[in-house]
């Protein structure tokens, strides 16, 4: 999109008036400053997918539109976790963090915070496999995607 | 040489060739409005509130096919025009709005009249800017009409701080405007366009659905050729009337809710119908489980593609723009040698005369009460079909479509998809400015025209001389005729008790009105409205019509085009 005031709240408002759900919406200027990417994560029928596409191009601030998901694509989220980290829990949560291939990036005697990258369903079976009462908070990113391969998205 | 924010607001508008500015002041536009006091490239039309600012640059708009402006100032001024906003987006008109703004360091101060106008008019507008830069201020004005009259046209609104109208810059406007993210389509896909013009070669039963796309684009002469060319049936929307000649054989006229029972009945029955610049509203096909047919197929062609296969799947898609591509598939229509099957094509005809003789629209010829149908059919004889004909919303609405039968384009001018009480006065202004010549008509009806009634100061200021047709039956017609039908004669508030003189009202402000009692007396009041006499006069008709008449035939909400009620 134009790197323009008020073209996230276009895409924000357009998601909400039409009614269409947004799971994630991640966003940020690019290499070319006049130019900001957005990745959007939503569902719907192949029908609901195909208005949002077109909704989303007829936003005048809209340089391209694509799905990733009609081709080989590859997601990524950063999740950022504060978990209890005391007596035995200090050893587990550093083992659960390693097998996830997560970092940990701030350590107190009684927390760790691991930073975790992933696929959105990584990041979930990480959260699904620690004890939830050692989870004192966790923020995500939603998720940014890329084509695979040669596929490229240039306006 | 350095002009400040407000002489380029006005040096723009002049360089865009803009004829009226409908606009209300205020503290934020007092530097604008100080330097339109000292030009005279174009003229400013003070109304009386600024809703109907806009309804009359819309209704300049769809007159003309230009691009529509209205001036309005912050906070109050811009929420009035958020109606007219909406009701221009709603049926794609262009339009420019200009809003003052509060100074750019009192933004987000919650200072006097302040409002985030651009968040609020986000959801019904084309696009619209906060210019902070004032060296932006002229690439922006250009951009806005460029945006508000390509592809599918809409409002554009601008919004400008005080303090920008006074900070100075060197001024040039740009000549051209190229923008990365907005290319519209014209050209539709030519192996879609041939497709197109081989199903409609093998129709059997096929009908044309024309819209407000048709209007917009200037494209009745092409739909025209096309329908004769072929020998098929065309309906109009609302939106489209004009588009082709309502006395043409070929016309079964409108369809939808208040369409003709030979028009949805001949929809619901072709194998192939081609939608042009129409988009299948709620309205035309009903619910669309009920107006999905198996074996039809659809062509569609619209200029934007988020129309198509929005609420009914259609088989050839067609993204473009419709005179273009109306003249390719003349061409290839001409080229071709094979013709439609003339046998199918008479039978299917015939069928339709069957429908039509249904006669759907008669009522009663005898009733001593005025029939509002008949001072429709009358104003449609009285002025030869020539004129301009304005309305409000509402069962008068409905009647003015079905009964003025238009033959020519932007002669129908009416809000269809907001369906705004309160248009059909400040939109005639707009219209008579554009056409000062032109018989001017405002259909309305006493619930409406209350809506903005103010405007009639406006019309003696800048001697407009519209013809106010008021068919007052006394009642929010459209609303009892809703509870009539669906709920049980429960007149909910839709009696419009204590209604003003209206000839007293109209003669308060300085014009001349006449109330009508009797059939009898139509016509002489008609006559004497659009007399030579009268030529200067707005004249403001107050016909008093039969309170409990209905506008038929009517689909009820959920259902398909061929479950008409019917007289
Ligand atoms: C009380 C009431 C009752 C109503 N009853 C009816 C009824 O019985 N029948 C009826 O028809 N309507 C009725 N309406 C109106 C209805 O609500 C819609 O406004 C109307 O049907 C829409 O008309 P349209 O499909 O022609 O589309 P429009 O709103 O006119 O839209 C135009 C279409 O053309 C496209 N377009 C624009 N420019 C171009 C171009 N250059 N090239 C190609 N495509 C272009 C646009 O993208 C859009 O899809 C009623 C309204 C009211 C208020
Ligand atoms: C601003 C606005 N408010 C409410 C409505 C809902 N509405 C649609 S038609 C109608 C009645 C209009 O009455 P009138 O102008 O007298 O016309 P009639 O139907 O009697 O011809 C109403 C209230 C509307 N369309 N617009
Ligand atoms: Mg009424």
């Amino acid at each position: 999109m134009e790197n323009e005031a008020g073209a996230l709240s276009r895409v924000a408002g357009l998601f909400s008036a039409r009614g269409y759900n947004i799971e994630s919406l991640t966003v940020a200027p690019t290499e070319d400053a006049t130019l900001s990417r957005m990745t959007i994560v939503t569902r719907g029928s192949d029908e609901v997918i195909e208005q949002i596409t077109k909704q989303l191009n007829k936003l005048v601030d809209t340089v391209r539109v694509v799905d990733l998901s009609d081709g080989g694509h590859i997601e990524r989220e950063l999740m950022l976790v504060k978990v209890r980290a005391e007596g035995l829990l200090r050893e587990e949560m550093k083992r659960m963090s390693d097998i996830f291939r997560g970092r940990i990036i701030d350590v107190t005697d009684k927390t760790y915070t691991i930073e975790i990258t992933g696929a959105g369903h990584k990041l979930d079976a990480f959260l699904n496999a620690l004890d939830k009462s050692a989870i004192l908070e966790t923020v995500r990113t939603g998720a940014s995607g890329i084509g695979r391969g040669d596929r490229i998205l240039k306006s | 040489m350095e002009l400040s924010g407000a002489e380029i607001t006005v040096r723009c508008l002049a360089e865009e060739g803009v004829e009226y500015v409908f606009g209300y002041p205020g503290g934020a536009v007092l530097n604008i409005y100080d330097e339109i006091y000292k030009q005279d490239k174009f003229k400013h039309v003070l109304v009386r509130h600024e809703q109907a600012a806009v309804h009359a640059a819309d209704g300049y708009a769809r007159a003309t096919g230009r691009t529509g402006v209205a001036l309005v100032t912050s906070g109050p001024g811009a929420t009035n025009a958020v109606t007219g906003i909406a009701t221009a987006y709603m049926d794609s008109i262009p339009m420019v709005v200009i809003s003052g703004q509060v100074p750019t360091p009192a933004i987000g101060m919650d200072a006097f009249q302040e409002v985030d106008t651009v968040g609020i008019t986000r959801p019904c507008v084309k696009h619209n800017f906060l210019v902070k830069d004032i060296r932006e201020l002229a690439s922006t004005i250009k951009k806005a009409f460029y945006i508000a009259s390509t592809g599918r046209p809409g409002p554009v609104l601008v919004d400008i701080p005080k303090d920008v109208t006074q900070f100075k810059t060197e001024f040039e406007y740009p000549k051209t405007i190229s923008l990365r993210s907005y290319n519209p389509v014209t050209k539709g896909h030519s192996g879609q366009i041939k497709r197109a013009v081989q199903m409609l070669l093998n129709a059997k039963r096929p009908m044309i659905y024309a819209g407000g796309g048709v209007i917009l684009s200037d494209a009745a002469k092409q739909l025209t050729e096309l329908a004769r060319l072929l020998g098929f049936p065309c309906t109009n929307t609302l939106m489209g009337l004009g588009g082709f000649p309502a006395s043409d054989p070929l016309s079964v006229g409108m369809l939808g809710m208040h369409g003709t029972y030979e028009a949805n009945m001949a929809v619901q029955h072709s194998d192939v119908l081609v939608a042009i610049g129409a988009r299948f509203d709620d309205r035309v096909i009903g619910n669309p489980e009920h107006f999905y047919q198996e074996e039809r197929q659809i062509i569609h062609i619209d200029i934007d593609p988020s129309s198509i296969s929005k609420r009914v799947k259609v088989d050839v898609p067609i993204v473009g723009n419709v005179p273009e591509v109306l003249t390719e598939m003349i061409k290839l229509i001409k080229a071709s040698k094979e013709k439609p099957d003339q046998a199918a094509l008479k039978t299917w005809l015939t069928q339709i005369e069957l429908w039509r003789s249904r006669d759907c629209l008669k009522y009663d010829r005898s009733s001593d009460i005025i029939k509002p149908q008949f001072v429709l059919e009358k104003l449609h004889e009285i002025t030869k079909g020539d004129a301009f004909v304005t309305s409000d919303v509402g069962q008068h609405q409905m009647w003015a479509a079905q009964f003025y039968k238009f033959d020519k384009p932007r002669r129908w001018i009416n809000s269809g998809g907001l369906g705004t009480m309160g248009f059909g006065l400040p939109a005639a202004m707009g219209v008579q400015l554009a056409h000062p010549d032109a018989m001017v008509a405002c259909v309305t009806g006493e619930g409406s025209i209350q809506m903005n009634i103010q405007e009639l100061a406006t019309c003696k200021q800048f001697n407009i001389p519209i013809k106010i047709i008021l068919l007052n039956n006394r009642y929010l017609g459209m609303v009892r005729q809703w509870q009539e039908f669906f709920y049980g004669e429960r007149y909910a508030e839709s009696y419009m008790d204590t209604l003003p003189d209206f000839v007293k009202l109209a003669e308060a402000y300085g014009h001349a009105g006449r109330r009508i009692d009797n059939p009898a007396e139509v016509e002489d009041a008609l006559k004497w409205a659009f007399s030579a006499e009268m030529k200067d006069t707005l004249v403001f008709l107050d016909f008093r019509t039969d309170q409990t008449e209905n506008v038929y035939p009517m689909i009820p909400g959920g259902k398909g085009l061929s479950e008409m009620i019917l007289v």
